[in-house]
């Protein structure tokens, strides 16, 4: 398994903030991998100081092996970034811009990659407007065309679906999936923690900083949330079973790990007379992992 | 030097001309209206080492295009990429300081020239230029226009906001270019001011490039030449350093 992305060590202070604190991270080749935190965790820093935009205090970061400072220009090549904030260039046309990200790369004659990219992301049609003429999501959409342009190995995309419609975000992950089973490595950071679940192998957590949380998915679900089964009731509900239990607005919630554990918790409600008027039963969810690991009940990792 | 800095002296160079009514239409009409008020009140008035004043007006409006519009260029680029955020597109390419460096530079000197040529078409009908000795006129204006570029980088740079950069442009950049000997020999100027002129490295600029038309000047081309080769070296090593740096680029 060789590494896309190794970050050893990584530090960075802003004045007297600490935005990343001792981080390691390992990211293999071919992962899918996520990145999550609260607002100001770090995450952007994180993702500057892999490309280069952000001095690391110290520690390093390398991509496919090549460190971002003594072997920049390399380790540039493999990396496409799409970058968190909504930037745009309003002297130019869509494709102007894809070009001209093409020749900063040093890539010539770009046009066929450029049209794949175009029709992947639903921009055929808006080629030849000027980028100031796009919608907001249209223009999100360029920046992620100009993040692929010179075909880099590692992608990575800050919140690329913030503030985008569903239509994007569909075709948006068709894309990026094919490209991740094609063999890119995708680092993707988002708050809609569902996309994260669905999308992403592996995942670190990152607060104040520091990684708190690094796993598989499925482990990480597995470790910090659990099935639950919820229902309204009415009747008193007995004693030793509420105290397992969380309520609220007239609904209790009852975690459980095997589904047989079910049925002699519906035998003992109904034996206590109480009535159940509705029930459901909610899957384990990276929302419960998030808040549970930010709420500290996460070892830390050993170095 | 790869495809890499070619391409970003290419989108320097296409970012003003698509513009160009702006970036160089309107600097060619300013110096128009300059030569035609100044020249209506003086010509026949004054004469400078023996020629007349509209044509000694000439080189220096044009070198004075030269120098303005180089700084504009690569100053309101860089501030403007920063302003918006899109300076990520060359950073995050494997562009180095030194190419970032020598394609805004490039750029601005383009600009520069463009202009220049643009005065000096508009405005040579007006009065007889010599045109005695136009390696230095070339000269001057390279270095001139690469001074005031790589100014601008800096100043691009330096600049968190658009007035930010009008105050280093209106301190610094227009008392330089305006009491540099544009409008007058400073021959003409009493001791003090004389003195001063002298340390002012943009009055070699100016001074030089005249001597290309008239071969005569103020100072000595070659010392002219050696003042702005100096300001030119010391300037690309200070930009250079500072982007090497990373200065406020590259946190
Ligand atoms: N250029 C900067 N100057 C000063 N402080 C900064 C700078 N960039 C980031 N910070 C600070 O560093 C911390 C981490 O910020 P960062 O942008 O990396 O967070 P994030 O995890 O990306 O948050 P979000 O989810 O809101 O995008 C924050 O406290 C932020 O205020
Ligand atoms: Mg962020």
């Amino acid at each position: 398994m060789s590494a896309a992305i190794r970050i050893q060590q990584v530090s960075k202070c802003f004045g007297s903030t600490q935005a990343l604190d001792r981080v390691d991270l390992e990211v293999a080749a071919g992962e899918f991998f996520g990145l999550l935190g609260p607002n100001g965790a770090g995450k952007t820093t994180l993702i500057s100081a892999l490309a280069g935009l952000v001095r690391a205090d110290s520690g390093s970061l390398c991509v496919m092996g090549h460190d971002v400072q003594a072997d920049y220009r390399a380790a540039r090549r493999h990396l496409g970034v799409v970058p968190q904030e909504l930037v745009f260039d309003p002297f130019f046309t869509v494709r102007e811009s894809l070009k001209i990200q093409s020749g900063y790369f040093g890539i010539r004659d770009n046009d066929a990659w450029i049209d794949e990219i175009l029709e992947n992301l639903g921009l055929t049609s808006k080629a030849n407007a000027n980028m100031r003429m796009l919608s907001g999501g249209m223009k999100r959409r360029v920046l992620v065309a100009q993040a692929l342009v010179h075909r880099p190995p590692v992608i990575v995309l800050d919140e690329p679906t913030a503030g985008v419609d569903v239509e994007l975000r569909q075709t948006l992950w068709a894309f990026i999936r094919r490209l991740n089973e094609a063999g890119h490595t995708i680092v993707l950071t988002t708050h809609y923690l569902d996309e994260a679940e669905s999308l992403c192998g592996r995942i670190a957590m990152l607060q104040a900083g520091r990684v708190v949380a690094l796993d598989t998915t499925a482990r990480l679900l597995l470790r910090f949330s659990s099935h639950t089964l919820r229902l309204r009731s009415r009747g008193e509900m007995p004693a030793d079973l509420a105290s397992g239990a969380a309520q609220s607005g007239g609904w209790w919630s009852f975690p459980f790990d095997d589904f047989t554990e079910v049925e002699p918790l519906l035998a003992k409600i109904r034996a206590a007379g109480c009535r159940i008027d509705d029930l459901e039963i909610g899957k384990p969810d990276l929302e419960e992992v998030f808040i549970r690991v930010m709420q500290g009940q996460a070892e830390t990792p050993a170095n | 030097m790869g495809h890499g800095f070619s391409t970003l002296f290419y989108k320097e160079v296409l970012r003003f001309w698509k513009v160009a009514s702006q970036t160089v239409a309107a600097p060619v009409l300013t110096s128009l209206l300059y030569l035609l008020i100044f020249s209506h009140v003086l010509e026949g008035h004054v004469r400078i080492h023996g020629i007349a004043y509209t044509a000694f007006l000439i080189p220096g409006l044009v070198m004075m295009s030269v120098l303005q519009n180089a700084f504009a260029n690569s100053s309101s680029s860089l501030i403007q990429s920063k302003v918006t955020g899109n300076i990520v597109f060359v950073l995050l390419p494997p562009i180095s300081y030194f190419e970032f460096f020598l394609a805004y530079v490039l750029a601005s000197v383009v600009r520069g020239i463009v202009v220049g040529a643009g005065v000096l078409l508009a405005t040579f009908w007006f009065a007889p230029l010599g045109f005695a000795e136009p390696a230095w006129i070339l000269a001057f204006a390279l270095m001139g226009g690469a001074i005031l570029g790589s100014l601008g980088v800096i100043a691009g740079i330096w600049a968190d906001k658009f007035d930010q950069l009008a105050a280093f442009q209106n301190f610094l950049i227009m008392p330089l270019t305006f009491l540099s000997g544009v409008f007058y020999s400073i021959k003409s100027l009493p001791p003090f001011w004389q003195e001063l002129s002298r340390w002012n490295p943009v009055f070699y600029m100016i001074d030089g490039f005249r001597h290309g038309f008239f071969g005569v000047s103020d100072a000595s081309p070659w010392l002219s030449l050696a003042v702005v080769g100096g300001c030119l070296v010391l300037l690309t090593v200070f930009t250079l350093n500072l982007l090497k740096r990373g200065y406020k680029l590259r946190a």
